[in-house]
């Protein structure tokens, strides 16, 4: 088993780990940030550019520090490797590149956008960001489309993740969404008036980083620090049935998968728990969300657990835990 | 003097068909390979002759062919890289539309080293015309028995294919290309794996420039430790350069490596001098990519030595005082050259060809033309200058593939060489005359 | 399915390009099937005909789409029998590129991108074709139109005009003289 130290961190790991999971063991502001990887996405990553890291000793075997910065969600550890994120100010530096370019043509209109609150772009400008732009040109701007009944794609806003793409092809039975064009004008889109209709479609909306991919149940009907989420749960044939409830009072406002603290889903659900039972007996109510990641909606209304940010010694023992089912057809 | 391994017969008539082509020697080096030689002892020629890829990175063939996984019972494909598309290079298509049967016989000799069964040329849409000359050299082989099964009667079988693209410059990059060529968009994959280990279809794949297939040709027939006594150091060869703008002879020269550039500039028997009698000012050594040098360090390296048209010797200096020999895309700017106008077309160059996959690139490369573009216009600020510096530094290195890197070498090396072009056209813009209204932002969306 | 449908000529050649690949990958065989249903579909891909290249390999439309609108050869808007396609980089350009695209958009009548009324003619102005020794030049169909002048221009656009032809990307090209 490879042992890789990041930023001073060392921890022992499974063969075939990347430095970002080996990061995510270690915890803590060590962790680069991630806005296109998902763990649980095949061949998600590599492509947003924020979670690049400085690998300063390659290996054990071959010493020599790697020419370029590289991502750490798609660069596989090897024993010995040593690696410097935070303490490194090159990556530093570029990362806020990374987030000056995301944020080039991205419309901040967070005042009026469903996402605000739990947007990881506005978290990763917050904690990576320059303090304002010297972008001083027309922005790129796409007119929003309803793909299918229940969904919302708000091209503008979206960073070109892929991740929704990914999630049309692994979770999904067929992908009729994709992306079209290239350069600064490609764009996810379904190219003709096509709609996405799958009993998994909804979990786009999950993936999504930020608010170009919204649940149109409940669009404009609560900020999100507003609205209380509650685990529930209930029989359902499709698939796990375990979600979140989003609770305005005594009204279900929003339906969502549960999500782990790097608010990577951790069992898809279908379309018909997420857009069809919005009603309190539909579900049994678990108790409180217990949110994990450090947000907006952690913060007021509901106990915040223990973060862990201690060193996970065992790390075979932390992978096998935190290996989720996908419930996924 | 001009050394022809390459272009020796290119002007011979009817060149491009079998007959002649054989006539002239044609398919020696296939039937040394195929029953004198073993496929190791192919590799190991090659090794030998110190050949490196004429694509633009330049790293050493015989080593890239030696890293190709070759796990029991799975298919080994060899892919020529025929998509040139870096501006100011064009030697590919002269050489497969002069010389077509060189590039098949360099795929079958270079197929038979590597195990491969299979083998494509993945040319550029544009050379359609071209794809259609390889089909029909690729048509005469297989009637003469050079492709298809047991080969010369060695029990060696190869099927050889063109596969045309359809418009994108970022498919000449190894992945890119792969992916198009299993009908995908050209975005390119994320390294490793290596194509060696896992390349078309996720089986281990050489990719390889057109002029490096060609090469292997005589290197088979000569042998790699005569090769390697042409050139210069481990410069070793000849290589085929495109020579193009306010020249007075444009077109491919076949040059032993280590001529000197001024040699190359103002000889008759290659460019024969600035157009018009002007003087140079600027040249682009290697495709649009690599950094432009102005006339006294293109001419001489920083040390006062003769630059040669070498590896070692364009790019000495580094990226401070030198360059590099990249496609062999030489691009030369006569006196009346603005900088700063070649830069933004540069610029729009890449912005176009960005694939989008990664930020850096998708939204560096247009805000940079943006930026030239209002200083072109006599709309830009002095701070723009190191704005673009700054953006340049920001998608170098940072970018899934070299794109990146592309797209931000020629602005810093214009900053860094011509800054005072470009504080004059932020301090004077009423002198900018020329202006005109046709110097459009690229647009994706034209047609 | 809406009628569209290869002659059997192309659809042979088609079979033929699906069987350059191995078993399971006759997705390579997208693009050269994209570019003879350009040509043989009025010079650009519509939905439906995307549809029907997507039919033919058993694969997603989305995939098509996706591929037919990276590649800038292929149009996804109707254009004109002749595509006029200008290199606008780097030497070409140094060479008086924009004089020829300018000389064209008043010719023609046209700016850069659009279409003449008769439907004769679009106009494009491309990135580097690979003839910068021959700079400037354009492309229209197969054809490669080298060391142009505004007069060679002229001429070649009465050429085509007078035959009234559509120029594809997949004719047999004119005979060069190399």
């Amino acid at each position: 088993m490879p042992k890789v130290t990041i930023d001073g961190h060392q921890i022992e790991v499974p063969d075939g780990t990347t430095i970002l999971q080996a990061a995510r063991m270690i915890g803590g502001p060590i962790v680069p940030p991630a806005m296109c990887y998902y763990s649980t996405l095949k061949t998600s990553g590599g492509y947003c550019r924020t979670c690049i890291v400085k690998v300063s000793k390659g290996s054990e075997k071959d010493p020599r520090p790697m020419p370029k910065p590289v991502a750490s969600c798609r660069t596989t550890v090897m024993d010995g490797m040593e690696v410097q994120n935070i303490t490194s100010p090159e990556v530093v530096e570029a990362r806020k590149g990374v987030v000056e370019f995301l944020l080039l043509n991205h419309p901040l209109d967070c005042p009026i956008c469903d996402q605000a609150g739990e947007c990881h772009l506005q978290d990763l400008a917050y904690e990576h960001g320059m303090a304002k732009t010297r972008y001083e040109f027309e922005r790129r701007t796409f007119e929003k489309i309803d793909i299918g009944g229940k969904i919302k794609l708000h091209m503008t806003r979206c960073i070109l993740c892929y991740r929704c793409v990914k999630v049309a092809d692994q979770v999904t039975n067929s992908r009729v969404h994709g992306v079209m064009n290239r350069g600064d004008v490609a764009e996810i889109s379904t190219y003709i008036e096509n709609v996405i209709e799958n009993d998994f479609s909804g979990n786009v909306i999950d993936v999504c980083p930020v608010g170009a991919l919204t649940d149109k149940t409940f669009r404009f009907q609560s900020r999100i620090w507003n609205v209380n989420p509650m685990d529930a749960h209930r029989d359902c044939p499709k698939c796990a049935g375990k979600v979140t409830l989003w609770m305005k009072g005594d009204v279900v406002a929003r339906v969502s998968a549960r999500k782990d603290k790097y608010a990577e889903v951790i069992d898809w659900i279908c379309n018909e728990c997420r857009f069809e039972k919005k009603e309190l007996q539909d579900w049994v109510i678990e108790g409180p969300t217990n949110i994990e990641r450090h947000s907006v909606i952690s913060q007021n209304h509901y106990t915040l657990k223990e973060p862990s940010h201690k060193p996970v010694l065992n790390a075979v023992d932390a992978v096998d835990s935190s290996s989720t089912s996908n419930s996924g057809n | 003097m001009g050394k022809n391994l390459l272009l020796e017969h290119d002007h011979v008539p009817g060149i491009q068909s079998y007959e002649v082509y054989r006539k002239h020697g044609g398919y020696a080096a296939v039937e040394k390979a195929l029953k004198q030689l073993s496929p190791e002892a192919v590799v190991e020629e090659v090794k030998k002759s110190g050949l490196r890829g004429r694509g633009g990175a330049g790293f050493p063939t015989g080593m890239k062919w030696s890293f190709l996984a070759k796990p029991e019972g799975v298919a080994r494909y060899l892919v020529c890289n025929a998509d040139e598309s870096e501006p100011g290079t064009f030697k590919d298509r002269y050489l497969m539309e002069r010389i077509p049967h060189l590039l098949v016989e360099g795929m079958i000799a270079s197929s038979f080293a590597l195990g491969a069964k299979s083998a494509y040329i993945y040319i550029r849409g544009e050379y359609f015309y071209v794809s259609r000359i390889l089909e029909n050299a690729i048509d005469e082989a297989y009637a003469n028995g050079w492709l298809g099964k047991n080969i010369l009667g060695t029990g060696y079988d190869l099927d050889l294919y063109v596969q045309v693209g359809a418009g994108a410059y970022i498919c000449g990059e190894e992945t890119a290309l792969l992916e198009s060529l299993e009908g995908k968009r050209g975005n390119p994959r994320i390294k490793p794996p290596f194509p060696a280990i896992a390349g078309l279809y996720g089986c281990p794949t050489v990719v390889n420039n057109v002029e490096t297939i060609a090469a292997v040709v005589p290197i088979v027939n000569m042998g790699g430790d005569e090769y390697a006594k042409i050139g210069i150091g481990k410069s070793t060869g000849t290589k085929l350069i495109s020579a193009s703008g306010h020249i007075n002879k444009p077109g491919v020269y076949e040059i032993e490596l280590g001529v000197p550039v001024e040699e190359f500039i103002y000889s008759d028997e290659y460019c024969g001098g600035i157009k018009n009698g002007k003087q140079l000012k600027a040249v682009v050594a290697g495709g649009s990519s690599v950094p432009i040098l102005p006339a006294h360090l293109i001419l001489k390296t920083a040390n006062g030595e003769p630059r040669l048209m070498s590896y070692e010797s364009l790019a000495d200096g580094g990226f401070a005082t030198g360059t590099m020999l990249g496609s062999g895309g030489f691009i030369v700017m006569d006196e009346d050259t603005s900088i700063v106008k070649n830069l933004w077309n540069f610029s729009r160059f890449y912005h176009h060809e960005s694939c989008g996959q990664c930020s850096p690139c998708r939204e560096g490369t247009g805000w940079m033309e943006k930026i030239l573009h209002r200083i072109l216009h006599g709309h830009g600020k002095l701070s723009d200058i190191d704005l673009l510096w700054d953006i340049q530094g920001k998608i170098e290195g940072k970018t899934i593939c070299p794109l990146g890197d592309a797209a931000a070498w020629p602005v810093a090396a214009a900053i860094r060489h011509f800054r005072s072009e470009f504080e004059e056209y932020v301090k004077h813009p009423e002198k900018i005359k020329d202006v005109q209204h046709y110097y459009r932002l690229n647009s994706l969306s034209e047609a | 399915m809406n009628n569209i449908r290869f002659s059997d000529e192309s659809l042979a050649l088609v079979q033929k390009m699906i069987r350059r690949y191995p078993e399971g990958r006759q997705k390579s065989a997208l693009i050269p099937i994209l570019h003879i249903a350009q040509a043989e579909f009025d010079g650009w891909l519509s939905p439906a005909v995307m549809d029907y290249v997507a039919s033919l390999l058993n694969i997603q439309p989305v995939e098509v789409y996706e591929v037919a609108s990276f590649y800038s050869m292929f149009n996804l808007k109707p254009v004109g029998k002749c595509v006029i396609e200008v290199c606008r980089t780097s030497s070409c350009w140094l060479l008086g590129a924009e004089d020829v695209i300018r000389h064209l958009e008043k010719k023609l009548n046209v700016t850069v991108g659009g279409t003449t009324n008769d439907g004769m003619f679009t106009l494009k102005s491309v990135e580097c074709l690979g003839s910068c020794g021959t700079a400037p030049m354009m492309q229209v169909g197969a054809d490669y139109y080298e060391n142009l002048t505004l007069d060679k221009v002229d001429t070649l656009v009465e050429g085509f005009k007078s035959s009234g032809k559509r120029k594809s990307y997949t004719d047999k090209p004119e005979p060069r003289t190399i």
